[in-house]
């Protein structure tokens, strides 16, 4: 009996080792193990070949994991990740392709700079349309590497040329407010319409909705991180060449914008080849900053809660409070994302969330009100307008978020309902953006 | 005979919610019980039952508890829940479908199928 112990000690030490099977899920399976080998040695086997016939059943260890990493995660990445071995040749070849749609995006700011004539002259055309000379390029790259047939690559051209068409041909006012909107609005419409090349032409799935939640949180992870090291440079370069005359700022002028543009689409490749690095990092990462601020959230709800939001509200602190719900959004969605099904079970990080999410609810609440009172008062203008359509968006959105991860947390819920709603509301939020590009302005008369 | 592959990983869904709809069950024992209705027929790899199981329950269709049974070790029980069973009926209504599809087309088999479909 004893070497059966020590047989089935090192088959559980070696299955445990596995992608995708973790501790709870080798008892389970080391309880069925040793169920086969009790009957087969009840019918007159010794125990060392009920092992070996136990362990057969229960299927190659290679074979199991598989399966249990498609479960636990049921996401394209991870079993190409799994069957990789046959395909190493891929994301060797990955970079250059990458590399090149870079340099284009790079390439493509540049040309708009110097049609523009920036930095001596910055028009608002360029603002406009800056993201236009950048996402094209990462969609260009999300479709190829997808292998796109011709009909998916006009479906994903057809929103750029419409949206390009949008902010060039309406007729802005001087320093309108919709244009400023239109700014801020387009790179988030853009941002959804590279959703569908990254989906691989698909919208409905809700697992590649989801994906595409992670991937953005990741690629912003990587942006960031590029930046920061973008930033060192940027000062050496200034440190070192300012006493040989060069003049840095003009440097900095022209690598600066083929920099950032490039960094979009050398980010998403990180993503998408150096998946196992972002992936070890985000989930960490969102564990440290989550609990900040649904701390930082509940005493801002308490404190308004307490003084009142109505004296210290203008167009400063609103821009505040909607980049704050969006961030926690941002949080708790991306939490979501990266979440290890395999423990989908409730802890304390859904207690955490759950504060977090009902406490930019109560802000977003009293934003809403004060907001309400201040177009009674002053009737709707653009900034208004988009600003309380944001708002609107949020509420539902951390209603339906905070109504259902409470359900999950009582146990009248699962945490699939969760997941569903916000991948199903995920389209809200393109809309939205999407109005205020096309909608809004001529509505205030492009004022 | 043999049951081909994609058909065993269709019905397997069915299978384990109608067996879990009997009573609470661990995963030895589901894995006999259908190893016994289908006389032996559906070929299972053991291990698989696994990653069925804990899909059904991330889909909230079951339930688990780890218990440690008065004479045994502690153990992973499942027990089927009310949107398991609303599945299973929904199931049960496709595959009743498809059995008489084929019936329609597979004069002589008739009687058999029609067992299966409305079994």
């Amino acid at each position: 009996m004893e070497s059966v112990e020590s047989q089935i000690a090192e088959w559980r030490a070696y299955i445990a080792n596995a992608p995708g099977v973790n501790g709870h899920d080798v008892d389970e399976l080391e309880d069925h193990l040793r169920h086969q080998i009790d009957e087969l040695s009840a019918a007159g086997l010794t125990p060392d070949e009920g092992f070996l016939i136990a362990v057969k059943r229960l299927g190659e260890v290679d074979g199991l994991a598989r399966e249990f990493a498609r479960e636990h995660s049921g996401r394209l990445w991870k079993q190409l990740l799994m069957s990789g071995d046959d395909e190493p040749a891929r994301a060797a070849s990955g970079w250059l392709e990458a590399l090149v749609f870079a340099v284009g995006a790079a390439v493509a700011i540049q040309v708009a700079r110097l049609a523009a004539g920036f930095p001596d002259e910055e028009p608002s055309w360029l603002a406009r349309n800056a993201t236009l000379f950048v996402l094209p390029f990462l969609a260009a790259y999300f479709a190829r590497g997808r292998q796109l047939d011709t009909r998916h690559w006009v479906l994903t051209a057809t929103p750029f040329v419409l949206l390009a068409l949008v902010v060039n041909v309406y007729p802005w006012g001087a320093d309108s407010d919709t244009e400023v909107l239109v700014v801020f609005s387009m790179p988030v419409v853009l941002w959804f319409v590279v959703a569908y090349p990254y989906m691989g032409g698909t919208i409905r799935a809700h697992d590649r909705r989801m994906d595409f939640v992670r991937f953005t949180g990741e690629w912003f992870i990587y942006y960031v991180l590029i930046a920061l090291g973008g930033g060192v440079l940027m000062a050496l370069i200034a440190g070192i060449f300012e006493p040989t005359g060069v003049d840095v700022d003009r440097i900095a002028a022209w690598v600066l914008p083929s920099g950032a543009a490039g960094a979009v689409i050398v980010a998403a490749w990180l993503v998408e080849s150096k998946q196992r690095v972002v992936e070890n990092m985000a989930p960490v990462l969102t564990m440290l900053f989550t609990p900040m601020f649904a701390v930082m959230l509940a005493c801002a709800a308490v404190v308004y809660a307490v003084t009142g939001i109505g004296d210290a509200f203008d167009r400063e602190l609103l821009s505040v409070f909607d980049a704050l719900l969006v961030v926690v959004l941002a949080l708790v969605l991306y939490g979501m994302s990266a979440r290890d099904s395999s423990t989908s079970s409730r802890d304390w990080m859904d207690g955490v969330q759950l504060i977090a999410v009902v406490s930019a609810l109560v802000l977003d609440l009293m934003v809403l009100g004060t907001m309400f009172a201040r177009i009674g008062d002053l009737g709707f203008t653009p900034n208004r307008t988009a600003a309380l359509g944001l708002n609107l968006v949020l509420l539902v959105n951390l209603a339906g978020a905070a109504w259902l991860s409470a359900r999950f947390l009582t146990g009248r819920s699962t945490l699939h309902r969760l997941e569903r709603w916000q991948t199903t509301y995920l389209p809200v939020f393109a809309l939205w953006a999407a109005t205020v590009v096309v909608v809004l302005p001529p509505l205030f008369a492009f004022d | 005979m043999h049951v081909d592959k994609d058909l065993v990983a269709a019905s397997a869904t069915p299978l384990v919610l109608a067996i879990l709809s009997e009573g609470e069950s661990y995963g030895y024992a589901i894995l006999k019980r259908v190893r016994a209705l289908s006389g032996g027929e559906l070929e299972w790899t053991d291990g698989m039952l696994y990653p069925l199981l804990h899909r059904l329950r991330r889909l909230g269709y079951v339930t688990t508890e780890w218990r440690t049974p008065p004479e045994g070790r502690r153990r992973k029980y499942y027990a089927i829940t009310d949107e398991g069973r609303a599945a299973l009926a929904e199931q049960q209504q496709q595959w009743v479908a498809v059995t008489r599809a084929l019936n329609d087309v597979w004069p002589g088999s008739g009687a058999v199928l029609t067992a299966l479909g409305e079994a």
